[in-house]
């Protein structure tokens, strides 16, 4: 770190071009009538996703948790999705979330999230209205769709039928020097990663949908053969920017997941995290059929501005932070 | 065995990778939107310079390579080994020629190396920059021929063939940067 490690990494002009950007978002959800919205970042239950690793943190004073431990959120989903269940009717927020373990070009361990949930819509509406929110931002572009499977069969690959032992030798085949050991759904995150995203979102809005079962996190599932999830994400220059879901509803069955999801983390040996039982009384209580998605908009703000790096739009990235 | 996790990855981490020693030369972090992370990495091999990629979990640990870079004085050659003096152990190194490249033709007993150890052996000997060394040969200059360029070759003590102006004579010091094989000036006795 030079001696200049005080001054912000985007420059001025970057920081109020983004402040713009920032407008243009709010006026896009205020036009629509979307009510905005603020949850807690700080919460005694954690996202469970084995994929994500949330932020620690201890507070011991009045209403501590038992044990003092309060995690930090990855995603506004859980509160939201509660606000939704009480009754809120469409809503919208942007908020700064952590996670652990994720620096790069472009990622960084804290940053700003824009999340959204249309009561009686489904995924599909959904992407129309994320490719409106990109053209309001960052400009007009032709918007294709493809769906998971159809992004693979070009490499050879049945992303829903190959076995572990098949898609093995397709990444030995498609990656250099992969790293061993992979489990199916990393060898299909490793063959996605490197062969396929960096190819999307090339001159157009990419949104990828029906994805593999195995990786519904909270999507619902569409019980056609082979069954999918009702699940999206949305690229943007070889960068995936969006990611939706036609939002799962049924409490026994999210519960299932997150149990599936402890399990995994249990064998991986990551540290087991208090399930979200609010998000799950909620859920019993009854969601109200809706799709939402979760957008990193540093990146999209990267792609409106031409920038390479996401410490270009950020003022204090983690090392200067 | 000390190891580094893909998190401390960052150019110029010296890594041991199928029993050979590497340095990482770029490090990429890719992680799908709620999928597996993984770290694209391109090294260099130490021994044999040679640069490849390779993809790893994140999360993962690799060995880490023992490289460490040292001054060594030079201490004369015997054809097949190049032998160098730690300064304060007076401990003795050989470096093949592999580990040489180069250098061996402008080294002078005495002279301070740059070298590369990995294990206690030479991995890399390094030259020092500029090198002092008397002309053993060369033709009397012809002053106006400038057919040439305005140079001619000479042979300096070490065996080293470098262009020089035409008016260098036989039995003067020059001043020689070892990186681009290049005179710079004479040298005043």
């Amino acid at each position: 770190m030079t001696d200049e490690a005080w001054r912000p990494a985007a420059s001025l002009e970057t920081l109020y071009a983004r402040s713009r950007l920032l407008d243009a978002v709010r006026g896009f959800f205020r036009e629509r009538g979307v009510l905005e919205v603020e949850t807690p970042m700080l919460s005694a239950a954690a996202a469970t996703d084995p994929n994500l690793e949330p932020l620690v943190t201890c507070y011991d004073g009045p209403g501590a948790p038992p044990d003092g431990r309060m995690y930090l959120h990855t995603s506004p989903e859980f509160p939201m999705k509660r606000l939704l269940a009480a009754g809120s009717g469409a809503i919208w927020q942007m908020t700064r979330v952590f996670r652990g373990g994720e620096r790069g070009v472009r990622h960084n361990p804290e940053f700003t999230m824009l999340e959204w949930y249309r009561p009686g819509w489904d995924h599909w509406a959904l992407m129309d209205e994320v490719a409106a929110l990109v053209h309001h931002v960052a400009g007009p572009q032709p918007v294709r769709f493809h769906t998971y499977a159809e992004l693979f069969a070009p490499l050879g690959i049945d992303a829903h039928g190959d076995d572990t032992a098949r898609l093995e030798a397709a990444a030995d085949r498609l990656v250099v020097a992969p790293p061993q050991g992979l489990d199916r759904e990393a060898l299909l995150d490793l063959i996605l990663s490197h062969c396929i995203a960096p190819n999307l979102g090339r001159g157009a809005l990419d949104f990828v949908h029906d994805f593999p079962v195995a990786q519904a996190a909270l999507a619902r599932i569409r019980p056609v053969d082979p069954p999918v999830a009702e699940r999206f994400e949305c690229y943007l220059q070889g960068m995936e920017i969006a990611n939706g879901f036609h939002e799962l509803s049924d409490a026994g069955e999210q519960r299932r997941r997150f149990a599936a999801d402890q399990d995994k983390r249990r064998d991986r040996g990551q540290s087991v995290l208090p399930m979200d039982e609010n998000l799950l009384a909620a859920l019993q209580a009854g969601l109200p059929d809706c799709a939402g998605v979760a957008l990193g908009l540093d990146r999209l703000f990267m792609v409106a501005l031409g920038a390479a790096h996401i410490d270009e739009v950020l003022a204090f990235p983690l090392e200067r932070a | 065995m000390a190891t580094y996790s893909t998190n401390q990855f960052k150019g110029g981490l010296k890594l041991m990778l199928d029993g050979e020693p590497y340095s990482i030369v770029e490090n990429e972090f890719v992680k799908p939107g709620k999928g597996q992370a993984f770290n694209r990495v391109k090294l260099r091999n130490l021994k044999t310079g040679k640069v490849l990629d390779r993809t790893f979990k994140s999360g993962e640990s690799v060995e880490a390579a023992d490289v460490l870079e040292t001054e060594l004085q030079y201490l004369y050659s015997d054809g097949e080994f190049w032998y160098f003096m730690d300064m304060e152990t007076f401990d003795q190194i050989a470096a093949n020629k592999a580990a040489m490249g180069d250098a061996d033709k402008w080294l002078k007993e005495q002279d301070i190396c740059n070298v590369t150890l990995w294990n206690g052996e030479p991995l890399q000997v390094d030259a020092p920059a500029f090198v002092e060394l008397k002309v053993t040969e060369t033709d009397p200059g012809l002053r106006g021929d400038t057919s040439s360029g305005g140079s001619k070759p000479a042979t300096v003590e070490t065996g080293a063939v470098v262009r020089v102006p035409l008016f260098i004579e036989e039995g003067e010091v020059l001043r020689i940067d070892t990186r681009t094989a290049e005179y710079v000036s004479r040298v005043k006795e």
